[in-house]
């Protein structure tokens, strides 16, 4: 069994079908590439995993339990499932260090001395160890994405999601953050990103999975994807890229 | 004839309003501290998904900031005992009070946590955090530190409002100066001093909740 399902899942946003029934499983220790138009649903979809959108059919299993959208439920499944959002969302009011402890310490009931720890060797794994007593606003665009993803590591999750993360950065800036997630992805971690990246999708995912329209409509390994795309649309769109 | 003035005439009573200062100060205190609590409930309250709680209270709300705090206060103090409720005149004081900043600090706070970018709320939510833990660690502090100087102006005003107080006879400041002027008929003297008792007790508090604030909200590397 994989570690996430999902079956058949719809969603609409009033009159607006947004996704119009996606499956997808999700081994571990895969790294999956979520592409597509604007407006295809990716962020959507990602966002379905972690319940914080609300599907109105289908089935969501992680680590081989059934989700439902009970308070219980969607909780437990955060504590597997991590994410990271392109606009970083650090809390404004807290050093990079505390917000990287403050999950572990209030959700976890981690010991200060605990949080800290992991903390610590999370920022230090994000090459930031120089910059713990720092505030989100005294950090680069970069520098806030490191955080983020340091901050969902902290937790533990066996899945992490990461929903462009490089997307709000300066160009210059986007290699240091694709350099970690790389690294996360050679260590072994479940990965599902939704990403522009082509070049880093092709080097380092699995498994290509191209939305259109708000379903999957072509999927598999990116270097046969890309190569030989067997439907129009994902032609054009890898076509439109280059 | 020539006014002559004479504020000796209050020297024998300062401690009438030295009594005044203290009770003006003890209502502002308590009214504050638990109106702005009461306020951050109601903030909550307006703000989460509870579409029958928010509603109670934003009925509080309009009702409170549609009609005088002088109405509120004799309906809490000659009202209520008709439902057997019968409050010393400084509990009917602090009591309206603090139902008074309760609704007028609910729409500030709410504000303040309007103003909390979605996407902070949906990485604690990321995080496996629940609604309590969500708005403790990391909604409340940086709302209330956007909406500080509204909310300090508005708990300037309730203690200035607190003056009608005096008028159930709550023995607050101007309770103090009225009684005084009545003994001695030195109205000019004595208002004139208790204007600026009011000046100096309202740039402190002023002065407090600046102080109170920076503590509040100050960077505190603290790991
Ligand atoms: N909360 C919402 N309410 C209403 N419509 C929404 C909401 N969120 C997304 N949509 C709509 O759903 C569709 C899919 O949006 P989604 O964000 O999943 O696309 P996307 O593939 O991530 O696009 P992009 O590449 O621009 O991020 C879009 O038409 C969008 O306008
Ligand atoms: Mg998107």
């Amino acid at each position: 069994m994989s570690l996430v399902e999902l079956h058949a899942i719809h969603k609409s946003f009033g009159e607006l079908e947004v996704l119009k029934g996606i499956d997808l499983s999700i081994d571990e220790g895969q790294v999956i590439a979520l592409i597509g138009k604007s407006g295809s649903g990716k962020s959507t979809l990602l966002r379905t995993i972690n319940g914080l959108e609300v599907i109105d059919d289908g089935v969501i299993i992680v680590d081989g339990k059934k989700i439902s959208d009970r308070d219980a439920d969607l909780l437990g499944l955060r504590l597997q499932v991590g994410m990271v959002f392109q606009q970083f969302n650090l809390f404004p009011h807290y050093t990079a260090l505390e917000n990287v402890m403050l999950s572990p310490q209030v959700v976890k009931k981690q010991s200060k001395a605990e949080a800290k720890q992991i903390a610590e060797e999370m920022l230090a794994k994000v090459g930031l160890a120089d910059k713990m007593m720092h505030y989100p606003d005294q950090l680069s665009g970069g520098q806030q994405q490191r955080v983020a993803i340091a901050r969902a590591l902290a937790m533990k999750p066996k899945v992490l999601l990461c929903d462009e993360v490089t997307s709000a950065l300066d160009p210059e800036l986007v290699n240091e953050v694709l350099a970690v997630v790389r690294q996360l992805a050679e260590e072994g971690m479940t990965l599902v990103m939704v990403t522009h990246e082509m070049r880093f999708a092709r080097e380092v995912c699995d498994k290509l999975v191209f939305m259109h329209q708000g379903r999957i409509h072509e999927t598999g390994d990116p270097e046969t994807v890309f190569a030989n795309p067997k439907t129009p649309e994902l032609a054009s769109f890898v076509g439109g890229l280059a | 004839m020539a006014y002559k003035f004479d504020f000796g005439a209050i020297v024998p009573h300062w401690q009438l309003l030295f009594d005044g200062v203290i009770l003006t100060t003890e209502l502002t205190v308590i009214g504050a501290v638990v109106g702005v609590g009461l306020g951050i409930m109601g903030a909550w309250a307006r703000a989460s998904r509870a579409p029958v709680i928010s509603q109670i209270v934003g009925v509080y709300v309009e009702l409170i900031r549609n009609t005088p705090f002088l109405v509120q206060l004799f309906f809490i103090f000659f009202g209520l005992p008709a439902l057997g409720v019968k409050l010393t005149e400084f509990q009917a004081a602090v009591l309206a009070m603090i139902v008074n900043l309760g609704a007028y600090s609910t729409e500030i706070i709410r504000a303040g946590i309007l103003a909390i970018p979605q996407g902070q709320i949906e990485a604690a939510q990321s995080l496996a955090m629940n609604r309590v833990q969500i708005f403790r660690y990391v909604v409340i502090l940086p709302a209330l530190k956007k909406i500080w100087p509204a909310l300090s102006s508005q708990i300037v005003i309730v203690m200035l409002g607190s003056s009608v107080c005096s008028q159930i006879a709550a023995e607050e400041l101007t309770f103090g100066a009225n009684y005084i002027q009545a003994l001695n008929f030195r109205a000019f003297e004595v208002y004139f001093v208790v204007t600026g008792l009011y000046l100096v007790m309202s740039i402190l508090l002023r002065m407090g909740l600046k102080v109170l604030g920076n503590f509040l909200f100050e960077r505190r590397r603290h790991v």
